[in-house]
């Protein structure tokens, strides 16, 4: 069983009290907000695509606890310089590992794989894949806000 | 026994509180971390003592028939129960008439009952119902439907830092447009207590009836509907030591009288032809369909127990508990209360820096301590402290200081993580 060490590892804390691309992005090319119902915790990506799709610049700003600040702000750096499919892909298995479909061995994550443990707190999910839902959702060009309901 | 402020502020030292957990067989589970539960978040529901499972438990065993229809034994005794409930809950809140006392879901389902039923039909455009910025949104939304229906407008009495509600203000905003006051008695996601007795003389002096949403008021206060003069009071029996799915909306007789059905079917006719159907009396009038019958059984046994602990004892042991877990929380650097009203029950909200509430929840839960972490469906109010959310440690008579200790060890080690 997971323990709060390794959930609130230190990589994860400094992402949350220094998040990366944590801004509002003039003239983005792509906008999504991401919304949790249960907390309130509401967070904006932002996105510009250049030649072939690939995702030249990202952005986030919003509120949120450690878990959905520090992924989101790891998500950025992580799809930064991926191209659109690439960038889908590797939301696919992020997805899957926190939400325990999937073992984090096979998954590559890399640095992500900090995240691994929050599939052991099932509340929680839902805080570790809100960015990454409102990156989704910008890359499909949804206008809605989209909502976390793992 | 009659309850006075002076009983209100009885010692606790006559309290058993471990007599009392021991009639809650969940206090003695342990988590899946094998943790002893410490149990703070009874403002989300309470739990509930063995009375009120075997109660249940016992309905079902040996009593168990529909009511109001059959002709034999059974279905009288499960009708006699039922009734019998509705006369307990009729004591409870000082009702003048059982008939007075209607059968609900819950505190929503009774807030929606008097919108739809007693609002909508005399709801005219530009009207208005008055709100306060401290409202569950079970007491916003269904007056935003209503308003929508009927072209009417939804005000809101400000509220304070401390989080008191504007006397001054309500009295302002009570006018020639206002129909209805609708007002939480105790709020869910702060504590506060509102000035209830005085909102209802201003807004009758105005000629505007008041719904009081009383579920967190219901399990905690002494609560005397004819005496406070108001004209409904909705609560939930889950907040209350009861079964979920169980609420009880008061209504004056005469309000009740003049409002046409909420819902349409069986139970809750006269007559019935594709000419004309007529309603049966009150309270059938607003039950429609075969009613939570063991929820009404469990509910009859939680408000037993409520009394036989006694109010005013419990008033006094919850009170002890909200100041003393005041005074240890104010003591934690950047750690900082939010609703510090003068008159407060059973609730203490709170946020730290560097801690999102959420992340104070999965650490204590880590502990075996529950309490909520979010915006308590009061997103109004969290927008006036300018918080997307608070943690809440919310009190009921089972607790003890024992657990608040529990509770700030619990925060010192969320300090450890987040400095």
């Amino acid at each position: 069983m997971a323990t709060m060490n390794e959930l609130y590892q230190s990589v994860i804390l400094d992402h949350n009290r220094s998040p990366r691309n944590y801004r509002v992005m003039e003239n983005a090319d792509r906008h999504a907000e991401g919304y949790n119902p249960l907390c309130g915790d509401q967070l904006g990506v932002w996105l510009k695509l250049g030649d072939g799709d690939v995702i030249d610049d990202v952005s986030f700003q919003g509120s949120g606890c450690a878990i959905s600040t520090a992924s989101a702000s790891m998500m950025t750096a992580a799809v930064k310089g991926k191209r659109r499919d690439e960038a889908l892909e590797l939301f696919d298995r992020f997805h899957g590992v926190v939400t325990g479909q999937r073992p984090a061995a096979e998954a590559n994550l890399g640095k992500l794989a900090v995240f691994s443990g929050v599939a052991e707190f099932p509340v929680r999910v839902k805080c570790a894949s809100l960015g990454w839902h409102a990156l989704k959702a910008a890359l499909e060009r949804q206008d809605e806000p989209v909502v976390s309901t793992e | 026994m009659t309850a006075t402020a002076g009983q209100r502020a009885r010692p606790a030292a006559t309290y058993d509180v471990d007599a009392i957990r021991a009639d809650f067989p969940i206090l003695s589970t342990r988590t899946s971390r094998g943790r002893p539960l410490v149990y703070l978040d009874s403002a989300a529901t309470s739990q509930k003592p063995r009375q009120v499972i075997d109660a249940v438990a016992g309905f079902y065993a040996t009593g168990n028939a529909n009511i109001h229809r059959g002709v034999y034994e059974l279905s009288v005794r499960a009708t006699d129960t039922y009734d019998l409930a509705r006369e307990k809950l009729r004591r409870y809140l000082g009702a003048r008439h059982a008939h007075e006392i209607i059968f609900t879901r819950g505190t929503t389902e009774g807030i929606n009952l008097v919108a739809q039923s007693y609002a909508r039909p005399r709801l005219q455009p530009g009207d208005e119902i008055l709100l306060s910025a401290l409202e569950h949104h079970s007491n916003i939304v269904p007056w935003q439907l209503v308003a929508e229906q009927t072209g009417a407008r939804v005000r809101v009495v400000p509220v304070n830092d401390a989080g008191e509600i504007s006397l001054d203000e309500l009295e302002r905003m009570l006018g020639d447009r206002t129909r209805m006051v609708a007002l939480s008695h105790v709020s869910n996601a702060l504590g506060t207590v509102n000035p209830v007795a005085r909102v209802i003389e201003l807004a009758h002096a105005a000629g505007v009836p008041v719904l009081l949403d009383g579920a967190q008021a219901a399990p905690h206060l002494e609560v005397d509907v004819a005496a406070l003069g108001v004209d409904f009071f909705a609560c939930s029996s889950h907040k209350m030591l009861g079964p979920t799915g169980m609420g009880v909306l008061y209504g004056r007789e005469a309000l009740l009288e003049a409002m046409p059905p909420y819902q349409g079917g069986g139970d809750m006719i006269g007559s019935v032809s594709f000419e004309k159907t007529t309603w049966a009396p009150l309270p059938a009038k607003f039950e429609a369909g075969t009613p939570h019958i063991a929820g009404a059984v469990g509910l009859g046994a939680a408000v037993d127990y409520i009394e036989s602990v006694g109010r005013p004892a419990i008033a006094a042991h919850e009170h002890a508990l909200v100041e003393y877990a005041t005074e240890r929380l104010s003591a934690i650097p950047r750690l900082r209360i939010i609703g510090t009203a003068a008159d407060k029950v059973s609730v203490v909200s709170f946020v730290m820096d560097d801690a999102h509430p959420h992340d104070i929840g999965t650490i204590l839960d880590d502990e075996g301590i529950c309490i909520r972490a979010g915006h308590h469906c009061a997103q109004p109010l969290m927008r006036r402290f300018g918080l997307a959310a608070t943690a809440r440690a919310s009190f009921a008579l089972y607790n003890t200081a024992a657990e608040v200790d529990a509770l700030v060890r619990g925060i010192e080690r969320v300090r450890a993580v987040f400095g």
